[in-house]
């Protein structure tokens, strides 16, 4: 067992883990923030995105003792209140989900793109989701709900 | 009847679900963690084949956290076999399905055994310590060799191979309608298997009460009332003391409509230790584990004229089942055979399906379930036939299909359909697309030799869905009906709760329903809470699958609204001291003609009929009502897809230009939600058609059994997508909808597909096997010019 | 999946690090960013005893410039890379490839070290480091030694590295005015490369005076397109040119067949990925 100290959406926890344990179990498993699921085990479909330091990060490719001394943000810790992320906003204007198993990792996927690039094309919307699978949407209002959450204009 | 005043229906609301999903509160079904909850893993063959020596568990009871662990032998007793429920023919071969293998195992992937531990860590670890002897048998892979006389039997019992022969021939003899033909076209197709590949991994929950003999199960399962059934059955655990919840799920295509092993497992270790259990699949587990799609070979004749009009169509269907029969696997190919002569008129049909075991996955519904192999076939035999007869694709189709003032039209495969205008939905897309000057474009790239060739695909299909007529079904020798069962309860303070016999898993049901509701009843939107998806709550109900959930359920809703309204009425009039033909009702007031100060609100009237202290005579209180709906016919969505692809000659890469689909699905209850299926479907179409194949070698093994093998594709392997509509209401239902799950998926893969083998006509490629990989597309370039 | 049990070290040093590497003998993994390695565990297709993370240790991370040399830290990850100005002016290359790299995500995470010491043949990172001409700096109890990329691929996901050596730093010769391009055909968009080149192009009056081109997944090792690039020298950069010294380019290698491709079509694309590579980074087209 080794002893990690992570701070998650704001709240700190010290924890006594596994080396193996990987930080989604982590997340899930032992601090109930299921909000992050896990959607395959070769980190392709990127459900699990979360915000590790500032960068968008697969958690289920990353062990929690990685993460040990790190600030992490999931899904659960974007919104102030009642007031959502633009993104999550977003999503829901342009109908950018219908499962929604994937949508925690595509906002913060797409959270992570606005940080870098504030006003994407299109297609680098396109570029920054490839490693996450959506199997439900088709992508397009995905990148629809992405360009508006940057403020631009999108054709509906 | 009531005036509905539809201020709802027809408008693009955003959707209820939304907001949990968006923020993380959600409830998987892995997210459920309780005290003393125990964890499944399973053990599984390695093996396509194999006859099981031995199996021993004790070492994986050493190991630390694990609490129990059964081979199949041990849990034999008192768990049957899985179900099938659609046993097509009366001779059909059914094998025996123990959800735990006990002598056999039959595909890599075959459950073996299962260790049940403290925690999911423990439990894969545990896995490992078991210790299981195969002798190996020789695996069946090819579906030919496996109906030869000596080939080797995936159920030896059996004697063969073959699960059944299911033929159906309409119309006139064949035979000799093809002596009639000037063109005779032969083609084989393949359709390639899939994994369904949703993105929730499945899992199930099973929370016991020894003491009452209670069972509450949690599931990843679009079918949580036939689950509910089927798992009574087969662990003999009494249907009334079984309860299913199918929790937030996160899609389904066909892949959770069915009765898994798994959940009857954990019901029965549940039961057998008396504590609550979870299992949850990887990734790679579910590769193997979940059922697997399409995977047929199809042999497809057409005879035609020399002007093209068609004669006849034959269709010699082998369907790989896989090493069982899951619930509804015999059935998904009888689902298309309807559906082969697609919108054309013709004078015969001859269709045979052939079901053929072989030592790989189960298959199963996989979205559209039939209906896109039918598509396929036709549609690209349809190119075919157009290049043979010097036609373009489009002004062969107008030939045959079936004329707008020709509905209600009986199809030559015996289905009626009952709308359509198939002439505008292509016009449309046409004009959307630029075909013109796309044709334009490809034929001087031909000209100039340019190493990157356009081709244009067309699909004018149709399908039927909204399953939906209990009576056919019956003839079909379905298990069930196809009926759907809504209620409605008026609240004492005016909300409304919709209880609906749907269990979405993407399908935005919640907001549908609500908007249909709305507007029957005349009350606000956010007024109505849509309850599905737990038999506890929603008690009757037939579940989401072939597009059925708007078409038969949400016209169940709408139907219990006007009852409620129904039943309001009489309230009303005998509080207004009126008679009911003398009230007017909109938005939600009743009203006395000629004196519109004399009215009430059916809130009020809930509420009075709540109370009860005042009901007309002989009324019962509340003015809640329910509907159970069974459609007369099933829905027939149709449209026109274009594709325009670029293949880059040199390296076979063929990349989608444009998509263009003119989709009629009927009334349209929510713009949005059926923009969003249109294109999730197209996506799934597209990529059976480029990208996605289970892929097994020659020893059975499944090689693509990881998403870093089996390729999903992501949002840079797709294009953006034109949609657009005509509407011809649906006349099997009260909505006039048609349904819109599954009719991208159908439309799509021949639009794309018949898009590469136009680019490479010229240079005398005729087809290109699915999926379209560059690899195959150069091969077939490089044969082509041999 | 779920990773098999594993100990645990997190060395401060790189001195600690391969202390305890060399303690645990044959049975440590090297963990840095772990995109490689968090996979292969939850597969369950590694079953290391003690997993050394070197992912805090300080000085391994960065790029700094060495006379004619860029030194890049071992540690430097696939996203630093990509916004490094040093690696965007002397290796444009490099920059090129890792834009390439799996997804954003895997890039925060993933480091150029952890790519190349893993040596898989389908990465797109270990052309780029032979077509280079890389040396991987490697510090063991024996201390530090320098082991040139051509040297450093020994087969399938094996590399020069001992159990007990760390890799510390990739050594990169600075080019400039050499063009660039690194041409990855891969069947969805974060799919392993089905074959990959990398190709440097020094051009002189119209001509091509030099070309270096790396392979990926045309063999065990990444390769070089020895043959073409001797083909290439002289040659005017102009399209049949490129076409006729570039048929060469599938020489000597062996490719492997998956379902994606058979090693015909591998040969077959190497020679037309390398063809428009090459042009590419000649600036013709």
């Amino acid at each position: 067992m080794t002893r990690i100290s992570v701070t998650v959406d704001g709240t700190t926890y010290e924890d006594e883990v596994e080396p193996r344990l990987l930080l989604v179990h982590y997340l899930r498993d032992r601090l109930g923030l299921t909000g992050t699921p896990v959607g395959c085990d070769t980190s392709n479909c990127g459900a699990c995105t979360v915000d590790l330091d500032g960068e968008s990060a697969k958690s289920c490719s990353v062990l929690a003792v990685q993460a040990d001394g790190s600030e992490v943000t999931t899904v659960q810790g974007l919104a102030r209140g009642d007031a959502w992320h633009p993104l999550q906003q977003a999503f829901r204007e342009r109908h950018a989900l219908q499962c929604g198993y994937c949508t925690p990792g595509m906002i913060m996927a797409a959270r992570d793109l606005l940080r870098e690039n504030p006003a994407p094309t299109a297609d680098e919307v396109r570029h920054a989701l490839e490693g996450n699978l959506c199997r439900c949407t088709g992508y397009q209002n995905i990148v629809r709900a992405v360009l508006a959450a940057s403020g631009q204009e999108v054709a509906s | 009847m009531t005036e509905a005043t539809e201020r709802e229906v027809g408008r693009a609301r955003l959707r209820k679900e939304d907001a949990r999903l968006v923020t993380g509160q959600t409830t998987w079904t892995d997210n459920i963690q309780m005290t003393g909850l125990l964890h499944l893993a399973i053990l599984r063959s390695p093996m396509a084949h194999a006859r099981v020596d031995r199996v021993d568990v004790s070492p994986a009871l050493e190991r630390p956290g694990v609490v129990a662990a059964f081979a199949g032998r041990d849990l034999a007793d008192g768990l049957g076999s899985l179900p099938c429920a659609w046993p097509v023919t009366e001779d059909i071969v059914m094998p025996d399905h123990p959800p735990v293998a006990v002598d056999e195992v039959r595909y890599a992937g075959d459950p073996v055994a299962v260790v049940v531990a403290r925690d999911r860590y423990a439990a894969a670890d545990a896995l490992e310590a078991i210790e299981v002897d195969y002798t190996p048998l020789p695996p069946v892979l090819d579906l030919e060799a496996a109906l030869a006389e000596d080939a080797p039997l995936v159920h030896a019992d059996k004697g063969t191979n073959r699960c059944y022969v299911w033929p159906l021939a309409t119309g006139e003899d064949y035979a000799r309608v093809k002596e009639r033909a000037d063109v005779v076209l032969t083609r084989r197709y393949r359709q390639q298997r899939l994994i369904p590949s949703a993105m929730e991994p499945r899992a199930v929950v099973v929370t016991p009460l020894p003491a009452s003999g209670e069972y509450t199960l949690h599931s990843t399962t679009q079918i949580p009332h036939i689950l509910r059934i089927m798992l009574a059955m087969v662990t003999g655990i009494p249907e009334h003391k079984l309860r299913v919840i199918a929790p937030d799920v996160g899609g389904g295509f066909g892949s959770k409509l069915q009765v898994y092993g798994e959940e009857a497992l954990a019901l029965a270790v549940a039961r057998r230790l008396g504590r609550p259990v979870k299992w949850t699949e990887s990734r790679s587990e579910g590769c193997l584990a979940t059922h697997h799609g399409r995977g047929m070979i199809q042999d497809v004749e057409i005879a035609a004229t020399r002007e093209g009009r068609l004669l006849g169509l034959k269709v010699d269907l082998l369907a790989d089942m896989g090493a069982y029969l899951m619930l509804v696997t015999p059935g998904v190919p009888i689902l298309g055979a309807f559906m082969y002569p697609g919108i054309y008129k013709m004078d015969a049909y001859d269709f045979t399906c052939t079901g053929v075991f072989t030592t790989r996955t189960p298959t199963d519904a996989y979205r559209g379930a039939g209906r896109p192999e039918a598509t396929f076939a036709i549609e690209r035999i349809m190119d075919e036939l157009a290049a043979e007869l010097g036609l373009d694709p489009i002004e062969l189709r107008r030939r045959n299909w079936i004329r707008r003032e020709e509905f209600p039209y009986p199809s030559i495969a015996g289905l009626t359909y009952d709308s359509g205008d198939y002439a505008a939905a292509t016009d449309k897309a046409l004009a959307l697309f630029g075909y013109d000057d796309l044709r334009a474009e490809q034929q001087k790239r031909h000209e100039r030799g340019d190493p990157v060739r356009l081709g244009i695909g067309v699909s004018t299909y149709t399908e039927m869905c909204g399953l939906a007529p209990s009576r056919v079904l019956g003839d079909l020798r379905y298990g069930a009906g196809g009926w759907e069962a809504a209620s409605i309860r008026m609240l004492p303070t005016g909300k409304v709760e919709v209880v609906t016999g749907t269990s979405p898993h993407g399908q935005g049901h919640v907001t549908s329903w609500s908007q249909i509701a709305a507007d029957v009843l005349g009350v606000p939107f956010e007024d109505v809470e849509v309850v599905h998806g737990d038999t506890k709550a929603a008690p009757q109900g037939m579940d989401t699958y072939g597009s059925r959930s708007l078409v038969v359920g949400g016209a169940a809703v709408h139907q219990a609204a006007v009852k409620v309204v129904g039943k309001a009425r009489k309230v009303a009039a005998h509080l207004l001291e009126a008679d009911e033909d003398d009230l007017d009702f909109a938005g939600g007031v009743f009203s006395v003609k000629g004196s519109p100060e004399a009215r009430t609100t059916i809130q009020e009237i809930a509420f009075a009929a709540f109370s009860s202290h005042d009901m007309p005579e002989g009324m019962e209180p509340t003015i809640n009502a329910e509907h159970v709906m069974d459609p007369e016919n099933f829905s027939y969505p149709h449209g026109t897809h274009l594709c325009a692809v670029e293949v880059d000659t040199e390296t076979g890469r063929s990349t989608i230009r444009s998509y263009v689909c003119v989709d009629d699905v009927g009334r349209v209850v929510n713009p949005l939600i059926v923009e969003g299926q249109v294109h999730g479907g197209v996506a799934q179409g597209i990529g059976q058609a480029l990208y996605e194949e289970a892929v097994y070698d020659d020893e059975g093994n499944l090689v693509s059994g990881t998403l870093a093998d089996y390729l999903v594709p992501s949002a840079v392997d797709l294009p953006d997508f034109v949609t657009d509509r005509t509407e011809t209401p649906a006349t099997s239902n009260p909505l006039g909808a048609k349904g819109v799950g599954e009719s991208g998926t159908i439309a799509a893969t021949p639009a794309v597909v018949n898009a590469i083998v136009d680019a490479l006509r010229p240079l005398g490629v005729t087809d290109v096997a699915m999926p379209c990989t560059p690899q195959r597309v150069w091969q077939a370039i490089e044969e082509a010019s041999a | 999946m779920i990773p098999p049990a594993f100990d645990y070290a997190r060395p401060a040093s790189v001195e600690e690090a391969v202390r305890t590497l060399a303690e645990a003998g044959d049975e440590a993994k090297v963990l840095a960013g772990g995109q490689s390695l968090l996979p292969l565990l939850r597969l369950r297709l590694a079953f290391p005893e003690l997993v050394v993370d070197v992912g805090r240790i300080p000085g391994l991370s960065g790029v700094r410039e060495d006379g004619d040399t860029l030194v890049i830290g071992a540690l430097t990850t696939h996203h630093d890379i990509l916004r490094d100005p040093l690696v965007g002016r002397y290796a444009g290359l490099l920059a090129a490839a890792t834009r390439t790299v799996a997804d954003p995500a895997v890039r925060h995470r993933g480091t150029l070290g952890g790519s190349l010491a893993h040596a898989d043949p389908a990465g797109d990172l270990p052309a780029v480091a032979l077509a280079l001409d890389a040396e991987l700096v490697v510090v063991g109890p024996q201390g530090r030694r320098t082991i040139p990329a051509r040297e450093f691929f020994v087969d399938y996901l094996q590399s020069a590295l001992r159990p007990d050596e760390l890799l510390v730093a990739v050594r990169v010769p600075k080019r400039e005015g050499w063009g660039f391009r690194y041409e990855k055909f891969q069947r969805v968009a974060q799919a392993w490369a089905v074959v990959g080149v990398a190709a440097l192009v020094r051009r002189e009056n119209g001509h091509i005076a030099e070309a270096r081109i790396g392979l990926t997944n045309m063999g065990a090792t990444p390769l070089r397109a020895a043959a073409s690039e001797a083909a290439l020298a002289g040659v005017p950069a102009v399209a049949d040119a490129v076409a006729r010294a570039t048929a060469a380019a599938a020489e000597g290698t062996r490719p492997s067949s998956d379902p994606s491709a058979t090693p015909e079509y591998r040969a077959h694309l190497a020679r037309v990925l390398t063809r428009r590579a090459v042009l590419a980074a000649a600036g013709g087209e």
